[in-house]
């Protein structure tokens, strides 16, 4: 037997360690609890490495070298040229930058009866059942991101949808880093009511050329017969570390569908954890992934299936130009009162790049016996046939590729249902192919 | 001089030890002239087509392709479209998630950018298009889903000339456009590239059987064999190919 042990510690976690000593103050004794909890569990535990499992293809102590001072506040006015990603959507936008809410920059007036939009500082600071189920969603295994997040957060979004509300204008709310490196923590929950409908979108960006990190987590909790989209967007810059954690509760009869979009970021983790805890309940992860250089972007999804007649969906196209690399972990897990499970996920890549890498880890584990379960994974080159149809019609090379990228990742953009942000989405993803020339 | 000239062609199929496949083709299109290849599986006459389209996995060893005057074999494949080739192919492929209306206005105004034209207007595109559509039988519906994806064989077969129509090439390829077609299908293909017919514009259409050729009526027809082209002659000589089978020709090749 090899004894578990614990490797030295890097300057970045004693640096992460360090920081912990200073934990916020607000929020009440649970939450004050809470922090100490997930600082505790992250001393013991540091950074994940490659020897373990869910952190395979994405060793964070090697991949952060040093941990940054805690980001300050940002000038609003730097912070309003920096916010580009859906601007020209029409949605209730709310900006967070370096992880706090700038209310001169948030759309916050006039919400629509039984919408609560409250800054995560402010809601924390009235206590009460705007911050009721912040952390109870727990993936239930240690999470060193999700740990330094719930330890270290003071602001983000609190977002309440009463039931049977429904919403039709999206949130958006845009995540913006500037100024010098340094690392910003955001915490947002969105909690819908029975029946409520919302559709939520996160963005994040920041500078080129700044080495900065960016911690986000978001927990949902979609009660019965809920309606929730969720689309993400991640153009962080180009020297960035993103890590991104998305817990979902999901109850009875609820419609989930939730889409990313990354281009950003040099090393780039989104965790996702769905626990499907209501019968008859249909849910969608997906993606599309634009990388080129040494980029690399991890996306690990946990869908727990606990009860009765749920469907869930995964599909992932990545596109990897240069020596990117793409990684896809995706585990489904049917407990033994799951019957009728309908669960599939898919993950294609397109290598562009002669050193680009894709790496796809499907698990399935299933304790129920009347289910239907599968996964696929694909990789490959663009199709020559298909190139020569379309160049012997006089499109050329390059325009030919980019047609072909954009038919190829346009099949995940597709599920996002809100057509304003779907097609701007799409514009994101051609506006990547027009910079690679 | 031709507006095409192939001359002596030689061709092998990409790589080492790669299998000579045409042997010596030589063949003169002037504008305005239909041209039928006909010959029996194997002689090589989808590959002629591809080789003057540009498909990358032939490797011309002796003799020339000219267009206009101009070495055809030295162009990308996008530029031999510019200049005015196009190749109807057997089986079109399904390209999904890139729109009709998108691929063909991609096309239309890539080759007009590269002839230094001016690009299409979008009111102009879309008349273009519900015009030469509407003959051809081919819906709205059709025009919005990807390029051939979940067409019929008789669709795709529409689709191509479709595209032939809106590209208006100056020599078109047609490789064996009446596979797979029934008599309807046949008739509305058929009437579409007699449409298409003109003073300007020469046409080389291979094809296994005479049937297509009651439709659209060549002035001259080859046979294909081994390679090369062992006999020509007039429309009577399809009729001939009909009654008596390839048997003589491959029996001389031998």
């Amino acid at each position: 037997m090899n004894a578990e042990v614990r490797p030295m510690r890097t300057p970045a976690e004693q640096g992460l360690s360090g920081e912990l000593k200073n934990l916020p103050a607000s929020g009440g004794a649970r939450i004050v609890a809470l922090r100490a909890a997930a600082a505790k569990a992250f001393n013991d535990n540091g950074l994940p490495h490659r020897r373990v499992e869910e952190w395979k293809y994405t060793d964070l102590r090697t991949l952060v070298r040093e941990a940054l001072p805690i980001s300050t506040p940002a000038q609003s006015a730097v912070v309003e040229a920096h916010a580009r990603l859906l601007v020209d959507t029409d949605v209730r936008r709310i900006v967070v930058a370096n992880g706090a809410v700038v209310p001169e920059l948030s759309d916050l007036a006039d919400l629509e009866p039984g919408l609560t939009i409250a800054s995560l500082a402010q809601a924390l600071a009235a206590g009460g059942d705007a911050v009721a189920r912040l952390g109870t969603l727990e993936p239930g295994r240690y999470d060193a991101a999700l740990a330094l997040n719930t330890a270290l957060a003071r602001d983000g979004v609190a977002v309440s949808v009463a039931p049977g509300a429904k919403i039709e204008r999206p949130i958006h709310v845009a995540h913006v880093f500037s100024g010098k490196a340094a690392a910003s923590f955001a915490r947002n929950l969105v909690v819908l009511g029975e029946g409520a409908s919302l559709t939520y979108a996160e963005s994040f960006e920041g500078p080129e050329g700044t080495a900065y990190q960016v911690n986000s987590a978001t927990e949902f909790v979609v009660a019965d017969d809920a309606s929730l989209d969720v689309v993400r967007a991640q153009e962080e810059g180009a020297a960035a570390i993103h890590l991104s954690t998305l817990l979902f509760e999901v109850g009875k009869a609820v419609k989930l569908n939730a889409f990313g979009f990354t281009s950003g970021a040099a090393v780039s983790r989104t965790s996702l954890y769905a626990r499907l805890q209501g019968a008859d309940s249909a849910v969608s992860f997906n993606g599309a992934l634009l990388l080129k250089d040494r980029q690399h972007a991890d996306s690990t999804l946990f869908v727990d299936h606990q009860t009765t007649g749920c469907e869930s969906r995964e599909l992932f196209k990545h596109v990897l130009d240069d020596s990117s690399r793409g990684v896809f972990q995706g585990k489904i897990v049917v407990r033994q009162p799951a019957q009728k499970t309908d669960g599939r996920m898919m993950s294609r890549a397109l290598l562009l790049g002669d050193d680009a890498e894709m790496d796809n880890k499907p698990e399935l584990e299933i304790f129920a016996d009347d289910v239907a379960c599968g996964h696929g994974a694909t990789c490959g080159a663009i199709d020559d046939d298909l190139l020569f149809y379309l160049r012997a019609r006089g499109i050329p090379l390059k325009e030919a590729q980019s047609l072909l990228v954009q038919a190829f990742v346009g099949e995940a953009i597709e599920t996002v249902a809100h057509d304003e942000l779907r097609d701007a989405l799409v514009e994101r993803a051609e506006a990547w192919l027009k910079a690679r020339g | 001089m031709a507006m095409l000239d192939i001359d002596n062609l030689h061709a092998k199929i990409e790589g080492e030890d790669g299998k000579e496949i045409l042997k010596g083709l030589s063949l003169k299109v002037n504008p305005g002239e239909v041209h039928a290849i006909m010959g029996p599986n194997g002689s090589g006459k989808s590959t002629l087509s591809y080789i003057l389209a540009g498909k990358e996995d032939y490797e011309v060893t002796e003799g020339s392709v000219t267009l206009d005057g101009e070495d055809l074999l030295e162009m990308e494949i996008d530029e031999r479209a510019a200049k005015g080739v196009f190749l109807a192919f057997q089986y079109p492929i399904e390209v999904p998630g890139v729109a009709t209306m998108t691929f063909l206005r991609s096309a239309l105004n890539a080759q007009r950018k590269k002839r230094g034209e001016e690009e299409i207007s979008t009111p102009d595109f879309l008349r273009l298009v519900k015009a030469k559509a509407a003959g051809l039988g081919i819906s709205q519906d059709m025009l919005k889903r990807g390029v051939n994806v979940g067409f019929s064989g008789g669709e795709k077969k529409r689709a191509e000339i479709l595209q032939m129509a809106i590209l208006e090439p100056k020599i078109a390829i047609l490789d064996e456009t009446d596979s797979g077609l029934d008599i309807d299908a046949l008739k509305i293909v058929s009437e579409g590239v007699n449409a298409l017919r003109s003073p300007d514009r020469g046409m080389i259409v291979i094809t296994h059987y005479q049937r297509l050729l009651n439709h659209i009526v060549p002035d001259f027809v080859h046979v294909m064999n081994k390679g090369r082209i062992v006999r020509s002659g007039g429309k009577e000589l399809a009729l001939e190919l009909e009654a008596n089978g390839y048997a003589e020709y491959q029996q001389d090749a031998a």
